[in-house]
């Protein structure tokens, strides 16, 4: 489904240029559950972005479901972004003043979708948080909050859920729970994850672990397609 | 993203900052409210002079020494003395058959100090004949007003406008009663017996506070009425033109009179109709009105500015928030949608409340009181759209700029932004 080739990221910072990225290549198909891990540094998110069409590759070839979307208009990308990708950051990244059902309505009202306030419930009941639909972030502890940055992710019904160090803000035990609670969605819903990890724990509840280092992927555990490709 | 649900968005904004959006809208609301308040207060100003104007009379044309003439204040008797016009013009003007003419008085205008008992007030004496009723339409309450035959016997009579009567002899009829006129500063005093009171005269008009006398019977107590050759000086000839009759002409037949009587090539008076009167009027009160519009015109865009600048620092305390839209999918066009609706709405926000206040304020202060003058203020449709319109276009403008600064920003680093 999605069909990485090649894909480099240069910053221009000054003087010299930092390669982010130089030369991914990853295939990732629908339902699968996969743990990117490595060094800081190593170009996860930006990975995670390019893929999540918040960021564009500096060369490379992109394509999502068969089509080509690494040279997208912006608002297309906007749309596709808001449609087929759900973020999940170390961060929740919940905007500070709104109940968790207006957070988890905000994708929604971009996508133009009927019947948000329904969906946007629903979807709060599926990382269970039935009981919590009118609470704010200050109101919400860390665990909660992420689960409301799943939610939100979730309404749209992605194509894949990009979650960049989702437990990293949170307690051992949170971390776990939220965990059991992706591997539910990807067993029983057939969702599609990429998570970004540091932890080797967290990265065991994935089917397949890709390892990166210096903006290149060194290892994958499951990579029929791109291990021929792969440098 | 619906025009609803930007305007969803717009006002959850607003209220979950309410103390910084109501005193962004403050700026607004003064601007507005004072545009509308000041033009108000012009116009108003306006309505009252002309009013004043046609409450002099009707159809008039009035004869007045040229301004070269009069180096002194009128109501001065020094003025007088070097006033051009003479009765015997007025006399002329009104037998010599100049078509349109229907009555003719002379006047001698002077201030003096009205006293009855232990009564006393300031008021402007108006030394004139008898036809002066006629001209000027003036109605009688009490009495009768100056007669011919005042005029013949050079009776030593007063007519008195109403407020002078009010203030003098409160809830009296003063008719038959002596009035002590004082003049020149208390030098010449004269008493007078009232025979008439006139009728309350239109709000504006000087009548209500003038005293009228014959000039006949002054003349032989104030001898600087006199000139050399035993005429008698007269501040100003009021002429009432027959109704439909051509004013233009008659102002041209008078003038030419005027230059013949008094043997000069250029005229030494003014003749003006009541139109001339308030076109100047008008003139001056519209120099007036647009001064006060530009400087509420001002406060205006000083209103705007401060809208803008809430946005702009809006944008940047909310740089996370654009990040986090942009993530789950809004446009760069949803994103100016947002901050444009948002100062849209407090713009008009701010207009609403504006118009609101400049109305009930210029209505509060119709009829007020301000330096001894009654207010007027005439609410104009057009000051309320403008200044709304002006609203409008501010809150897009100060919408617009700070919504491009928004989309320019990369969604990653506003995600990474603390
Ligand atoms: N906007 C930017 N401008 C310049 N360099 C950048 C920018 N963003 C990232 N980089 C650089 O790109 C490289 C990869 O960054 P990236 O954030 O992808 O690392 P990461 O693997 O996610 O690290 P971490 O585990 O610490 O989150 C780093 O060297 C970083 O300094
Ligand atoms: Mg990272």
């Amino acid at each position: 489904m999605i069909r990485l080739r090649d894909i480099t990221r240069v910053y221009a910072t000054g003087e010299t240029a930092v390669h982010a990225l130089s030369g991914v290549s990853l295939d990732i198909g629908r339902g699968e559950f996969v743990a990117i891990r490595g060094q800081s540094g190593s170009g996860k998110s930006t990975l995670m972005n390019i893929i999540g069409l918040l960021d564009r590759p500096s060369s490379g070839e992109y394509a999502l479901g068969g089509r080509d979307v690494a040279r997208l208009s912006e608002d297309a990308r906007a749309r596709l972004r808001g449609g087929a990708f759900g973020f999940v950051f170390q961060s929740y990244n919940l905007l500070p003043r709104m109940t968790a059902l207006e957070q988890v309505e905000l994708p929604l009202i971009y996508q133009g979708t009927p019947d948000r306030r329904r969906r946007a419930a629903e979807a709060l009941v599926r990382v269970g948080l039935h009981d919590r639909i009118a609470h704010r972030p200050t109101e919400l502890s860390g665990g909660e909050q992420q689960r409301v940055a799943i939610a939100r992710s979730l309404v749209v019904d992605p194509l894949v859920l990009l979650a960049d160090e989702p437990t990293g803000a949170l307690d051992t035990a949170t971390g776990r729970d939220l965990m059991t609670l992706l591997t539910g969605l990807v067993e029983q819903q057939g969702l599609t994850v990429v998570l970004v990890t540091h932890e080797a724990e967290v990265a065991a509840y994935a089917r397949r672990a890709v390892r990166m280092r210096d903006g290149r992927v060194v290892k994958d555990s499951d990579a029929p397609v791109a291990a021929g490709s792969a440098r | 993203m619906s025009a609803l649900d930007a305007f969803r968005t717009a006002l959850r904004a607003i209220v979950a900052n309410r103390l910084r959006s109501a005193l962004t809208s403050l700026g607004l609301v003064i601007g507005v409210s004072s545009v509308i308040v000041l033009i108000a207060v012009g116009q108003g100003t306006q309505r009252g002079v002309t009013d004043r104007i046609r409450g002099l009379g009707t159809d008039l044309v009035f004869v007045e020494p040229s301004a070269e003439a009069t180096t002194s204040q009128t109501g001065s008797l020094a003025g007088l003395a070097q006033s051009t016009l003479v009765q015997s013009d007025a006399t002329a003007i009104a037998v010599n058959g100049i078509p349109g003419v229907a009555a003719v008085a002379a006047q001698v205008a002077v201030d003096a100090q009205a006293v009855a008992g232990p009564e006393n007030v300031g008021v402007g004496i108006v030394a004139t004949s008898s036809a002066y009723a006629e001209v000027r339409d003036l109605e009688i309450r009490s009495g009768s007003f100056l007669t011919a035959v005042h005029d013949e016997d050079r009776a030593l009579v007063a007519v008195l406008g109403a407020r002078v009567s009010e203030t003098l002899y409160p809830g009296l009829d003063p008719v038959g009663q002596e009035v002590r006129l004082s003049f020149v500063g208390g030098r010449i005093t004269l008493a007078f017996t009232v025979v008439g009171v006139l009728e309350e005269q239109g709000g504006a008009s000087e009548a209500n506070d003038q005293v009228f006398i014959p000039l006949s019977g002054v003349a032989n107590r104030l001898r600087v009425l006199f000139t050399p050759t035993g005429d008698l000086r007269v501040t100003q000839i009021d002429i009432q033109t027959e109704s439909g009759a051509d004013e233009e002409r008659v102002k041209e037949d008078v003038g030419n009179l005027l230059l013949f009587l008094h043997d000069t090539p250029e005229p030494d008076f003014v003749i003006q109709s009541q139109d001339d009167l308030i076109s100047a009027a008008t003139e001056v009160s519209n120099t007036l009105s647009i001064l006060l519009g530009s400087i509420a015109g001002i406060s205006l865009l000083v209103g705007g500015i401060g809208v803008m600048n809430i946005m702009l620092v809006s944008v940047t305390e909310r740089t996370r928030e654009i990040g986090i839209r942009r993530a789950v999918g809004a446009t760069a066009g949803d994103i100016v949608k947002q901050f444009v609706t948002e100062a849209l709405t407090l713009s008009l926000f701010g207009g609403v409340v504006g118009i609101a206040l400049g109305i009930g304020g210029s209505l509060a202060l119709d009829g007020r009181e301000l330096g001894g003058q009654a207010m007027t203020t005439l609410i104009q449709p057009q000051s309320i759209a403008a200044a709304f319109l002006v609203a409008a276009v501010v809150g897009f403008a100060s919408g617009s700029y700070p919504a491009y600064r928004a989309t320019t920003l990369d969604p990653i680093a506003a995600l990474r932004n603390e």
